[in-house]
């Protein structure tokens, strides 16, 4: 039931979606929708192998704007976009990289510490090396991974499937991702059965900031444009799309594709609403409820599970 | 000596108390006078702490009478407890660490203005709570949060506390367990002063040679049933061991096997921690099960988890195989093939949430994976239900969460992942506490089939029976040294109590 609670949502949705909206069920706006949510998913995917290990990284959309303003300056630069790319991403883990540094080496007592800490400095650093200017007018080879299609579908919805597929292999697959479940399902048993917890948790953040520099990619291809307030308040979408996605906020629990189904839900809502002519202020409100509603639906699947394996004791 | 008797304080008659069917407290009676020191003594479950916690208002007796000054009263909360005079002063200190002595002293009940009961009066309060230090010694500033104490000094401010609340009878629950030598002749000079003022302390205690300096009265409990009280100046350390053990040498099933010969599986040389041991040198062989017995607090847990490299150690050597090694993490003790059976399984020993697969595969994910990343499954359930099988696990499949399997069921579990990771030193803490008859039977079993397979073994565990069934050889630890050494032949619960207990051996 937890595994298909969120797809269920998602249909649920996208059915009623459909009835108020003759253009929901398009395959062109569809599409649109799934290319709407890659930024969103990218940054999830980051979030859910830190919310698995029971963290939480809140410097995402920060990072994101970093890696946005950087690429676009190499770019501007005349450095060949395929180094920028290289570029921003090893920036965006090694930010992540010391995000981990910072939890487990000076041992500060939550990651809410330190990612908060980074949150503000990758920020302000955005504004400060772009002097808070946009970057406009990217060559081409490099907004192909924003904005461009192969066979009509987008280039960032296959980059969304298929970095999807690979952590879905990197989680339920390697032994690495069984470490990652462990430390989140119990940090102390994990470290007592010979886990190198630390490194792991380090890993973790680092992915997280790589995958954070990844959406700045397609955000910057996409729109053409570095700009220093890219991905401001992104983290919290991304925490909602994992926490829809059923994963557990208590760590040890959660998967890929419920995180993106997750991602999928909140862009579909968006898309709806938007094409009933909600206003995005509304639209905010629901999300909202959405998402304390996603939660409360699992806690009420727990206990009932729970008093079931009760009555049966 | 259980009749009514007009000049005690308390008296407790013919109380009994069952917990789901065990008989915990049988027909006990004790009583404490005005002004004295009374020792209560007992091993771990002879039922001490429960008399305690029926006094306190915590638990309520099945049958039984409390008196307090020769009337017959019903202790039913904690707060009654307090306002007939009758305090405990904690293992575990309830104190709050960020308020101040003062604070916690009164707190609960701040001396307040009247007709504004929500108005503090500090000056008051702060005066208040230091004449009370004062009267007991030790004149500490009230105004200094309680955080930056030393333990001893908590204790003081509980004392104090109790005091505030015009206790009559103080009980303390191993007061000196983590206090210096030094600051326990301090407790001991407040321990006088409150019999000074007609203060009555009970005085929980393990160590029998602090109670011949402290107490005026001892009472023995053993099996829940009282076994004897008697002035202090009557008795000797030997007798009350001998209360205390009291049964007969149960018959061990004596396998005829010490296999000294066999090569060092494990030496630790001159390992210390201060504040947790000191200057421990012991070595175990291969096929040997060495006992690690001591109480509650003599720091066994602290050695095993150290030699773990879950926590440092400050200097020492440790051989394995005849090799110095260096383990400073638990990684490095799980690569060397060391096995931490840790003492609290649900925090230490497993994922809850995770299947029974999943904790078996724990320690040793590599050993189960292609080019050493990715997962091998199929392996991994036919390690487990191996697994499962031999150690008689009862679960409706490898993919059960363990959270729903029973303590002697998940304890296998942890056992379990130990063997799949094949290590070769196994460090048992406690491996069969809280678990079913049934199951602990079990894992006795598979304890001495492990050594019969040559895997070494150090049982940490405060069941004297436990290690005299199974060790070959046993280590005895007192606040953190080892206070001697006992052949398989030579050990009796009465020898081993009294290493445990800082008695001399004759």
């Amino acid at each position: 039931m937890r595994r298909f609670g969120p797809l269920l949502g998602l249909v649920v949705t996208s059915t009623i979606l459909s009835f108020m909206s003759p253009y929901f069920l398009t395959f062109d706006n569809l599409i649109n929708v799934f290319r709407q949510s890659s930024v969103n998913a990218l940054l999830a995917l980051g979030q859910l192998l830190v919310i698995i290990t029971a963290g939480i990284d809140l410097s995402v959309g920060s990072i994101l704007g970093l890696s946005c303003v950087l690429v676009a300056m190499m770019l501007k630069a005349g450095v060949p976009w395929p180094v920028c790319i290289a570029a921003a991403v090893t920036i965006g883990a090694a930010l992540g990289m010391t995000n981990g540094l910072l939890l487990t080496k000076l041992r500060l007592p939550h990651p809410f510490i330190p990612t908060l800490g980074m949150m503000n400095v990758a920020r302000g650093l955005a504004f400060v090396v772009s002097g808070g200017f946009p970057i406009s007018e990217l060559p081409d080879g490099f907004r192909f991974w924003g904005a461009g299609t192969i066979a009509y579908i987008p280039v960032p919805v296959i980059l969304v499937v298929a970095v999807y597929a690979l952590f879905h292999i990197f989680l339920s697959r390697t032994t690495l991702g069984r470490d990652v479940y462990a430390i989140g399902g119990n940090k102390q048993a994990a470290m007592f059965s010979g886990i190198p917890v630390d490194r792991r948790l380090t890993m973790v953040y680092a992915l997280s900031g790589g995958l954070a520099a990844l959406g700045a990619i397609v955000l910057a291809g996409r729109l053409n444009s570095g700009f220093p307030l890219a991905g401001d308040g992104a983290e919290l979408d991304a925490i909602a799309a994992v926490i829809i996605g059923g994963a557990s906020f208590f760590g040890g629990v959660g998967t890929v594709w419920g995180t993106l189904i997750g991602a999928l839900i909140m862009g579909v809502l968006r898309n709806g609403l938007t094409l009933l002519n909600v206003s995005p202020n509304w639209q905010k409100v629901v999300i909202g409820v959405v998402i304390v509603a996603a939660v409360w639906i699992d806690v009420l699947r727990q206990r009932t599970r729970t008093r079931r394996r009760l009555v049966r004791k | 000596m259980s009749t009514m008797d007009s000049e005690s304080l308390l008296s407790m008659q013919h109380i009994t108390k069952t917990f789901s069917g065990v008989r915990v407290l049988d027909d006990v009676c004790f009583e404490v006078r005005p002004g004295e020191v009374h020792a209560l003594i007992g091993e771990n479950g002879a039922g001490k702490s429960t008399l305690m916690k029926i006094v306190t208002g915590l638990y309520e007796a099945d049958r039984g009478q409390v008196f307090w000054k020769g009337q017959p009263v019903e202790i039913k909360t904690p707060h009654q407890a307090h306002e007939l005079g009758i305090n405990i002063v904690h293992q575990e200190l309830m104190l709050v660490p960020q308020l101040s002595i003062g604070e916690n002293v009164f707190l609960g009940r701040h001396p307040v203005r009247s007709g504004f009961s929500r108005w503090v009066r500090w000056s008051d309060l702060n005066s208040r709570a230091k004449s009370l230090l004062e009267g007991l010694g030790h004149p500490l500033d009230p105004s200094r949060p309680v955080g930056e104490l030393s333990i001893a000094e908590q204790q003081l401010v509980e004392i104090a506390r109790a005091l505030a609340f015009s206790a009559e009878l103080i009980i303390m629950d191993e007061p000196t367990s983590p206090l210096s030598d030094h600051e326990t002749t301090r407790l001991f000079r407040t321990i006088s002063q409150l019999k000074t003022r007609g203060v009555s302390v009970v005085y929980i205690s393990h160590r029998l040679k602090e109670i011949h300096q402290i107490a005026d009265r001892v009472t023995v409990l053993r099996d829940g049933r009282h076994i004897a009280t008697r002035p202090i100046s009557e008795t000797t350390t030997d007798q009350l061991v001998r209360y205390m053990v009291g049964r007969e040498i149960g018959e061990q099933c004596s396998d005829n096997k010490t296999p000294v010969e066999a090569e060092e599986a494990l030496r630790v040389e001159g390992l210390s921690a201060s504040g947790k041991f000191y200057d421990i040198s012991f070595s175990v062989h291969r096929g040997e099960i060495v006992g690690l017995a001591g109480l509650v607090g003599a720091g066994r847990t602290e050695l095993v988890e150290t030699l773990f490299g879950a926590c440092e150690a400050e200097s020492g050597e440790v051989y394995l195989d005849g090799q110095a090694v260096t383990i400073n993490t638990p990684m490095d003790a799980v690569r060397h093939r060391l096995a931490l059976v840790a003492d609290d399984r649900k925090a230490k020993g497993l994922v809850l949430g995770g299947s029974v697969r999943f904790n078996i595969a724990l320690a040793a994910p590599g050993r189960f994976a292609r080019y050493g990343l990715f997962l091998n499954s199929a392996r991994e359930k036919e390690v487990a239900k191996d697994l499962a099988r031999e150690l008689h696990l009862k679960t409706p499949s490898v993919e059960q969460q363990v959270i729903y399997l029973s303590g002697g069921g998940q304890q296998k579990v942890v056992l379990a992942k130990w063997l799949s990771a094949d290590s070769k030193v196994f460090i048992l803490d406690e491996p069969t506490r809280g678990i079913d008859v049934g199951s602990k039977a079990e894992i006795y079993d598979l304890i001495r089939r492990l050594a019969q397979r040559g895997v070494a073994i150090l049982l940490v565990s405060s069941e004297l029976e436990e290690i005299l069934n199974l060790a070959d050889r046993i280590l005895v630890m007192h606040r953190g040294r080892i206070s001697g050494e006992l052949s398989r032949e030579e050990a009796t619960d009465e020898l081993i109590m009294q290493l445990a207990t800082g008695g001399a051996v004759h």
